[in-house]
């Protein structure tokens, strides 16, 4: 017995050992990005341009910054503009790249409590929502997604963690999670239209503001630093950067539709980018 | 109601239709299971009958932490796994985050105490059966564990489908230190949280009727052979 064990044991470790040297590079990124479709859709092509095969952990951008500074991700796409300059600045990311851009909605019930539609400006939407105490669901758990959300908070000057618990809902989980609870709650939410648009479980929420500036949502490639993890794999991890923000990756992201909708425009640097 | 209707045809055409994506993730989920349950059983079973068997100091206590084992919640495994594996823990240089192997470390962790709490349990029961017979012929310790988890084979079968039950279900364990990595590391599980955050209820309620068949036919399997051998060792 003690044999099978030891032979179980020694397989399982070489199978692995082999599987971490060669084999697939790791992209840390978002729950919208990978929701949506969209990396499913744009990552064969890269496998198939470069033969190198790509493995998605979909987390929130927070988490992914995580698994970056630790050196358990090869590269990381991410939407949260400041932390990922704080990255870069802080030796943990090599260099950071615009990728695409998507926006922001304010999703509520349609008999909108707060009366926020038809308004124009985010956080004075938000503002409203709080005076009326109307159910707002938060997705609480250091996402991108949530980080716009507090920056949105902050220009509103209303803080809405007071009310946590009571009006302020936060879940503390991913986007697709947080709309279900925004439906089933028939309460207000923020949520990128990306995963808005390819999202089944609506009940009767509708998108009720949209296109205020501050709702932009930019997407940035970062290299974690090999000088700081060894065995990360730079020149996989490059490829997969300048793929992206080169001619065929932007014209992939671009040509992604979700029932005839665009969700992410690519605004990437091509020609500075694009190595031949 | 109109879910669950939607749910029952995409159970029963998602089975009919062999999808090669679904075959894919159910066989991840069984080898990962099943490889976990192994372990668990090589391990829980002589730790199990041991503490059944043999006095010695802090029995009692090993006992009562084996049970209280069977209660550890799977995301905190996943999480002292995910410390252990990352790069940046003391296991960080084999690579294992993500992959399989660390699915199997963590529902390994997660099992070995319900086995070897109910083989403690069943070989303890037996032992005051044939204890004194077994004393008569001065049976060596070691020949006393095995003849008594041979003996207890037909039981122990419950002990090891508690513990397939507990695996196969789980996701807390297995979305953390795997990641849910589609063609890598998804199984049953990490797919129906990931329909359900899509707001694809009904494909993801059809993936759990699919989960409890596969349970069905491994528990329908263990009865048939517990069966068969039973009848086999009744005529011997």
């Amino acid at each position: 017995m003690r044999r099978i064990t030891a032979t179980l044991l020694a397989l399982l470790l070489a199978t692995s050992a082999g599987f971490a040297q060669s084999g697939p590079i790791t992209l840390a990124s978002t729950t919208s990005t990978e929701n949506s479709g969209l990396l499913g859709d744009i990552l064969p092509r890269f496998t198939e341009d470069t033969g190198i095969a790509v493995r998605v952990v979909a987390v929130g951008t927070g988490a992914a910054l995580n698994l970056g500074r630790q050196g358990d991700a090869d590269v990381l796409l991410v939407h949260s503009r400041p932390d990922e300059d704080a990255f870069v600045a802080g030796g943990y990311g090599a260099f950071r790249r615009d990728v695409m851009f998507n926006d922001f909605v304010i999703v509520g019930p349609p008999d909108d409590p707060a009366a926020i539609r038809g308004m124009t400006e985010a956080p004075a939407a938000l503002a409203r929502i709080a005076a009326h105490g109307a159910d707002f669901v938060s997705r609480g758990d250091d996402s991108g997604t949530h980080k716009a959300e507090r920056r949105l908070w902050g220009l509103s000057g209303v803080d809405p963690s007071a009310a946590s618990g009571r009006w302020y809902k936060e879940t503390g989980s991913g986007m697709g999670a947080t709309l279900n609870t925004a439906s089933g709650l028939g309460a207000y939410t923020l949520t990128d239209r990306g995963t808005w648009l390819s999202f089944r479980n609506r009940g009767g929420l509708e998108v009720l503001l949209e296109g205020d500036p501050p709702l932009f949502n930019p997407y940035g490639a970062l290299l974690v630093n090999p000088a700081r993890h060894r065995h990360i794999r730079a020149r996989e991890a490059e490829a997969l950067i300048d793929w992206l923000t080169g001619p065929r990756g932007q014209a992939a992201i671009a040509a992604f539709q979700v029932n005839g909708q665009q969700l992410f425009f690519p605004n990437a640097d091509v020609r500075r980018n694009h190595r031949d | 109601m109109n879910t669950l209707g939607q749910a029952i045809a995409e159970a029963g055409t998602l089975l009919a239709g062999f999808d090669a994506d679904l075959l894919e993730i159910i066989g991840l989920s069984l080898r990962v299971s099943l490889t976990a349950v192994l372990i668990a059983c090589v391990i829980g079973f002589p730790l199990g009958a041991a503490v059944a068997l043999f006095k010695f100091p802090g029995r009692g206590a090993v006992s009562l932490l084996l049970n209280t084992f069977m209660g550890l919640p799977p995301v905190v495994v996943g999480l002292l796994v995910f410390l252990m594996l990352s790069r940046a823990g003391p296991l960080g240089v084999l690579g294992l985050l993500f992959t399989p192997t660390a699915m199997i470390i963590a529902q390994a962790l997660l099992v070995t105490p319900i086995v070897a709490a109910l083989t403690r349990q069943i070989v303890a029961d037996l032992w005051r059966e044939y204890g004194e017979h077994l004393h008569s012929l001065d049976a060596s310790p070691t020949a006393r564990l095995g003849t008594l988890i041979y003996d207890a084979r037909f039981s122990l079968a419950t002990a090891v489908l508690a513990g397939f039950g507990r695996a196969i279900a789980e996701v807390g364990a297995v979305m953390i230190v795997g990641g849910n990595i589609d063609h890598a590391t998804r199984v049953m599980t990490t797919a129906i949280a990931l329909e359900t955050s899509k707001g694809n209820l009904a494909t993801a309620l059809a993936l759990g009727f699919v989960l409890l068949t596969i349970a069905l036919v491994v528990n329908a399997v263990v009865e048939l052979v517990n069966g068969w051998a039973g009848r086999k060792a009744a005529l011997a």
